[in-house]
């Protein structure tokens, strides 16, 4: 089973291998003309020099560090204020309609206005991406604490639970796969915003970079960012789903 | 319904604001009151430049879709049913996926330049995953007698697809389709705010660096309105089509 597993994940990493032969290939070929598409050797000897020459690191840490940054306050502001929201019927009633109309609302729409306030600064960036990626999370939060199995609610009241009580150890463990999904959602948001933030205030990181190499012509220079951002992308959906695994790992799976 | 409940915040809020600012006669760069708001979104949606803008944002985003979409859902469909296909494809899409949608803008811009080609591209990038995501999910979830009936009747591939596994994936493949607009609307306000000359991000953008706030906030509300219009859209056309058997949120 495990040797079946191992061999399937080979070949998939094969064939993605075959995507990148390919792509050099098209790219020696000249197919596409070199000005949009570098070969991947290009590609990577420009993350070669970026990354010896320590450039290309202070990009990917200013990137992360701003989404990692935005995600976390999002993420404390969004599972308290869910939390409260969530548990209380009569506050559902109240901010429930107002909350599925902001839901849709693109969250780069508000840069304009967070400009007009804080100016092409760090800390419109942050705002931005605080306040993008606070939706996924409460609503996500308020959806596990309203959806929480009555009953439970019934059994709190008859040992005498107090209120924080019973969102510690009854409300928030049942709502966790509810939050994660609004975790994934809101760090996806967040690394989208990183990178808008940085292009339009031109902060120092990965976004202004791919950018500024756009309009310089380094395609290499470019494409090697389009990587990164991807791996970033990548490595922090992954860190968050074996934390997951971790904190849900006394459910029993269903299917 | 606790319809009156869901408006006493909002109304609170502008009540709040309007009265605030006529308090302190407030004069802003950023600010704006709640009334000259109303009166800024009047008066654009009376001489149409917002349903100008609107209408270039939709015909992006739902251009982008379509083809985005199509891709999505044609690879989506092969990845469902052919299992092989599917593990031998799932290193490459796991690779591809996480790219920000946004971090193309470069690339795009050096191929296209401004306008609705460069827009529609990132769009339709941006909602080929998910859609290929849930088509694949929603194909491996028909049920496999299904497929065991069209090959007893020896189906072809193509009829195969048409007869038997989309009417039977049809519900969850509904419910991608509405991720994908929001997702899609999304992604051609952000293209519009980060440069594109086009559409309501755009005369966001514009309505902030002409120092009108009013317009700027009847804007930021209108965007909301238009997602939240086109959200509710679907969601009653999922009800009305699908009923109960669109309820299986496609869950990715």
């Amino acid at each position: 089973m495990i040797w079946s597993r191992a061999l399937w994940l080979a070949a998939s990493v094969l064939v993605g291998l075959c995507i990148v032969l390919l792509w050099q290939l098209a790219a020696d070929a000249r197919l596409v003309s070199p000005v949009f598409l570098p070969g991947p050797d290009k590609a990577w000897a420009a993350l070669e020099r970026g990354f010896a020459s320590g450039e290309l690191l202070d990009k990917v840490l200013g990137t992360v560090g701003r989404m990692v940054w935005g995600w976390l306050l999002a993420s404390l502001l969004g599972i308290g204020l869910g939390a409260l929201i969530g548990i209380s019927p009569a506050a559902r009633a109240y901010l429930g309609p107002t909350l599925e109309f902001l839901r849709p609302l693109p969250a780069s729409a508000i840069v304009p206005v967070a400009i007009a306030f804080l100016g092409l600064s760090e800390g419109m960036v942050l705002v931005v991406i605080g306040f993008g990626a606070l939706w996924p999370m409460l609503l996500a939060t308020v959806h596990g604490f309203a959806a929480v199995e009555p009953r439970l609610y019934e059994v709190s009241r008859a040992l005498g639970l107090s209120r924080w009580e019973v969102i510690g150890k009854i409300a928030l463990p049942n709502a966790l796969p509810d939050i994660f999904a609004g975790l994934r959602l809101g760090l996806t948001v967040a690394l989208i915003l990183a990178v808008v933030g940085e292009m339009l205030a031109s902060r120092e990181g990965l976004g202004l970079w791919i950018l500024l190499s756009a309009r310089a012509f380094r395609a290499p220079d470019l494409f090697a960012g389009v990587i990164l951002l991807g791996l970033i992308g990548l490595v922090s959906a992954a860190l968050l789903s074996s934390v997951e695994r971790y904190a849900l790992r006394w459910r029993t799976p269903v299917h | 319904m606790s319809g009156w409940r869901g408006l006493v915040v909002p109304a609170g809020v502008l009540i709040a604001a309007e009265l605030a600012a006529r308090a302190t006669a407030m004069q802003s760069d950023s600010l704006a009151r709640p009334s000259d708001i109303a009166i800024a979104g009047a008066a654009a949606l009376v001489d149409g430049t917002m349903l100008r803008a609107t209408a270039q944002t939709l015909a992006a985003a739902f251009a982008g879709l379509a083809i985005g979409a199509g891709l999505g859902l044609a690879f989506g469909i092969l990845l469902g049913l052919f299992r092989t296909a599917s593990r031998l494809a799932a290193f490459s899409v796991e690779a591809f996926r996480p790219i920000p949608s946004v971090a193309l803008i470069p690339i795009v811009l050096l191929i296209f330049g401004f306008g609705y080609r460069m827009e529609i591209a990132i769009v339709a990038f941006a909602t080929f995953w998910p859609i290929l995501i849930l088509t694949r999910a929603a194909i491996a979830g028909i049920e496999p007698r299904l497929l065991e009936v069209s090959r007893a009747l020896g189906f072809g591939l193509g009829r195969r697809v048409a007869k038997i596994v989309l009417p039977a994936a049809l519900p969850r493949l509904f419910v991608a389709f509405r991720l994908a607009v929001g997702i899609a609307l999304i992604v051609a306000v952000t293209v519009e705010i980060t440069g594109n000359t086009l559409g309501l991000g755009y005369a966001l953008m514009d309505a902030q660096q002409s120092l009108r706030p009013a317009l700027m906030f009847a804007l930021l509300l209108w965007v909301g309105l238009v997602g939240w219009g086109l959200n509710a859209a679907l969601l009653w056309a999922q009800a009305r089509l699908f009923g109960p058997a669109a309820a299986v949120e496609a869950a990715p």
